[in-house]
């Protein structure tokens, strides 16, 4: 799957994307953040507070309860701000 | 229908021409411009989105709005990169045979690109650079087209 982050979960992660195989026991959004957050230093301070974040799955926005899959394309971001 | 997200500046005449045409049903033209506000200590903007998904949720709004009123094109125009106060950010023209039409198109969508389309705003200021924080009150002006 390949991840994608923007703005300051960008900038805390130090990459703006990465491809990954989806790791066993994996199956949503939620579980992925915390997968993430586990492997510390600028992960673990870009999930630290999952309520500031938003997630889109195959460029959609989607809560984080959604299922995920290996071919996915999944983005971790603040709100919107654009406008 | 127009979508672009683009780092260059664009002509608001030429743009309203363009929507226009020589469409002789066309009754009203509505625009929105934004510019960035030069308050408190901001030197500059920058503005990053995701390519492809910027598009898309624009694109569906778009066809949002078409499937609700009888809308006869629309443009949207977003830029990104670094943007100085007094620099248009962003156009949303709209036109229809009828203002009231064209002039709720226009609110929908620009509601909608505040609290759904992916850009995020990071301020330079004097005192240090700082991400912009999302606002509930843009939140509650998209909610409210649900409710109607």
């Amino acid at each position: 799957m390949k991840l994608l982050y923007f703005a300051w979960v960008r900038q805390k992660i130090g990459r703006s994307d990465e491809e990954m195989k989806l790791p066993d026991g994996v199956a949503t959004i939620s579980e992925l953040l915390l997968m993430l957050h586990a492997r510390g230093g600028g992960y673990a301070e870009a999930f630290a507070e999952p309520w500031r974040l938003r997630a889109a799955r195959n460029q959609e926005h989607v809560p984080f309860d959604a299922i995920i899959g290996g071919d996915d394309e999944i983005a971790f971001f603040p709100p919107v701000t654009g406008g | 229908m127009s979508v672009r997200i683009q780092r260059d500046d664009f002509d608001i005449g030429a743009e309203c021409d363009a929507l226009t045409g020589q469409n002789r049903n066309i009754g009203a033209l509505v625009t929105f411009l934004g510019l960035v506000r030069g308050n408190d200590d901001l030197i500059a903007l920058t503005l990053e989105h995701y390519p492809g998904m910027t598009e898309r949720e624009i694109s569906r709004h778009i066809a949002a709005a078409n499937a609700r009123w009888p809308l006869l094109g629309a443009t949207v125009i977003h830029r990104i990169g670094r943007l100085v106060p007094g620099d248009r950010i962003v156009f949303v023209g709209v036109v229809s045979s009828h203002r009231k039409a064209a002039f709720e198109v226009g609110e929908f969508l620009m509601d909608y690109l505040k609290t759904r389309a992916p850009f995020w705003k990071r301020e330079d200021r004097v005192s240090g650079t700082v991400w912009v924080e999302a606002k509930s009150s843009d939140e509650d002006a998209a909610d409210r087209w649900n409710a109607r």
